[in-house]
């Protein structure tokens, strides 16, 4: 299991300097010179020169590149253009709430995705399970912006349950919480349905009903147990996504969070910040894949196997 | 006790009713997309400011926006371009996935490895993410977003058409065609590429839907088509600023996207499953 786990953290080395390569290259593929903007008209090449070297701007890409990187391991990632503050603050001051909302839906997603799969299942070719797969394709096809404002404008606006945007109590995360992870009950809910269906032909279950096992134990402590690994292995992969999964909702409902901070940097090309947030994105879904394809390996040992 | 029936799916007939009907929509879109100008009621940005956010009524069917635009000819022009750009997008990727997946699959080696891994690395990105990466490097507008969405699905493709690549090297035929001599071009291009192409094919039809929502997404947050040009995301974009007293400005774009896309995921399962190669084509 160590030598596992060694080995994925291993595997993301290249994965992390190819990401950082992106987003280092980010700031250098974008037109314009960073130093025309500093330099006041008039200027001479020497002033031009020496503000060069005091950004570093006159090294090779490749120094460049690596003085960054010490400064990105240590957090330092510069500092906003337009809102003059360091970048790793900003995004520290707004990780919390990206994490509290995509956190929250990753549950509710894991749950109710797994409750209407178990339903639909149950209810195989039923009315109850057509209309449970016609969810599901709704919800994995609506886009969870519109989503979003859809559930403003009833519940917020014409019901007035709860508040319309912001981040203040727990009200205010219910409709951000459904809008990010209905996408995902959808996806696992159609896993586990295939899989509790799937599971359920094998000889095991006729045997336990040859026992006579009643028939919601069999469902409940036997199928959906078996059923549970490729959706744990759809989870896993999903563990990443809470942070990045959550970009378009969270400017929707006006909450802070790493996916507001980044858009607003994007239209107001804040590229320090732009590259900050895109980098901890990332590194969020990295380690989120991680941490899923441990739990996997640590529940299925083929897993461990398979990898070798 | 429930039983379960086992679906033989290669006796079902190849259409349903359901995939008929969204056969039919997506012509239909198709069709008033390419003929947009002359079909829409009005001018896609002809102001009228007598009729601001005014509510769907004969005149307006989808009612009018902030600048007392008509909804519906708006939808009608920004048909073309949600599908211009998501076909575009979606045909790079399904282009350039078949050959880096047929020449990975075909000769594998380093190549095949380099590329599989910086294929995997993409793979486990929300494409959202993917999309605002590569639009903060291209910029936005309408060249940026074809070119983000392209990439976020170029991995799937390449993956898709590896594993077909893959699976056919092992047939009769193709130890024939080499036993004959042929070249591997020949073999690659005359006898691979046309088998795998089906299931690739049926995936490119399933992620125009999922561009479609990537485009309307970008749009929506103002990197995607630059006013007045009309797309269903920038729509809705405008349509936030008026969400209490003009709800239909949202809601009309957001309907035409999901219906869109309904629609195409409803016709490329029924593909999948008159075709038979269910796994194939949605596992990649």
């Amino acid at each position: 299991m160590s030598s596992f786990i060694l080995r994925r953290l291993l595997a993301v080395i290249p994965t992390f300097f190819v990401v950082s390569l992106t987003v280092f290259l980010l700031i250098h593929l974008v037109p314009g010179d960073p130093i025309d903007s500093l330099m006041r008209a008039g200027s001479s090449p020497a002033l031009r020169e020496q503000m060069a070297a005091k950004y570093g701007l006159d090294r090779s890409l490749f120094e460049q590149y690596i003085i960054w990187m010490g400064k990105v391991l240590t957090l330092d990632f510069g500092t906003s253009i337009i809102q003059g503050r360091p970048v790793a603050a900003l995004i520290a001051q707004n990780l919390p709430s990206s994490l509290t909302l995509g956190g929250t839906a990753f549950l509710f997603s894991s749950l109710a995705g797994i409750a209407a799969g178990v339903l639909a299942a149950k209810y195989y070719g039923t009315r109850i399970d057509s209309s449970i797969t016609s969810g599901i394709l709704l919800g994995s096809t609506i886009p969870s912006f519109w989503l979003a404002l859809l559930l403003i404008l009833v519940f917020a606006v014409w019901l007035g349950w709860v508040p319309v945007s912001g981040a203040r109590g727990w009200s205010s995360l219910v409709l951000p919480v459904i809008a990010t992870g209905l996408g995902g009950v959808a996806l696992v809910a159609r896993v586990t349905k295939v899989s509790m269906i799937e599971i359920g032909r094998q000889d095991f279950v006729t045997l336990l009903r040859a026992k006579g096992v009643s028939e919601s134990r069999i469902r409940l402590q036997h199928i959906l147990r078996h059923a549970l690994v490729p959706v744990i292995s759809i989870l896993g992969l999903r563990i990443g996504w809470i942070l990045g999964g959550a970009i378009t909702v969270e400017v929707v409902f006006a909450r802070p969070g790493l996916g507001s901070l980044l858009i607003r940097a994007l239209n107001q090309r804040d590229y320090p910040l732009v590259q900050g947030c895109l980098l901890m994105l990332s590194m969020a879904v990295i380690l989120g894949t991680i941490i899923g394809d441990i739990a996997q390996a640590a529940m299925d040992p083929r897993q461990r196997e398979a990898s070798k | 006790m429930t039983t379960i029936v086992s679906e033989s799916r290669r006796l079902r007939l190849p259409v349903s009713v359901p995939a008929v009907v969204a056969g039919l929509f997506i012509v239909l879109l198709v069709v008033s997309a390419v003929l947009a100008p002359t079909i829409a009621p009005y001018a896609y940005d002809a102001q009228n400011i007598e009729v601001m956010n005014e509510a769907p009524s004969f005149a307006h069917f989808f009612g009018t926006d902030e600048f007392g635009r008509d909804v519906l000819s708006r939808i009608i022009v920004g048909a073309q371009t949600s599908l211009s750009v998501s076909v575009t997008a979606v045909g790079f990727s399904v282009l350039t996935g078949l050959v880096l997946g047929s020449v990975c699959g075909y000769f594998g080696g380093l190549v095949d490895r380099i590329l599989m891994t910086v294929i995997d690395l993409t793979w486990s990105f929300p494409e959202i993410l993917i999309a605002l990466m590569l639009v903060a490097v291209v910029g936005a507008g309408l060249h940026g977003v074809i070119i983000a969405v392209a990439i976020a699905y170029l991995a799937q493709f390449t993956r898709l058409t590896r594993t077909q690549v893959i699976q056919l090297k092992k047939e009769a035929y193709i130890d024939a065609a080499v036993n004959l001599g042929a070249s591997d071009f020949h073999i690659l291009f005359r006898h691979l590429l046309p088998n795998a192409l089906a299931p690739v094919l049926v995936a490119a039809m399933l992620a125009t839907g999922d561009a479609i929502i990537l485009e309307a997404t970008l749009g929506f947050f103002g990197l995607g088509a630059q006013p007045p040009t009309p797309s269903w995301g920038a729509m809705m974009s405008s349509g936030t600023a008026q969400l209490f007293v003009a709800p239909w400005v949202i809601i009309i774009p957001g309907c035409a996207v999901a219906l869109t896309v309904i629609a195409l995921n409803i016709v490329g399962d029924a593909l999948i499953d008159s075709l038979d190669f269910r796994n194939k084509a949605r596992e990649g």
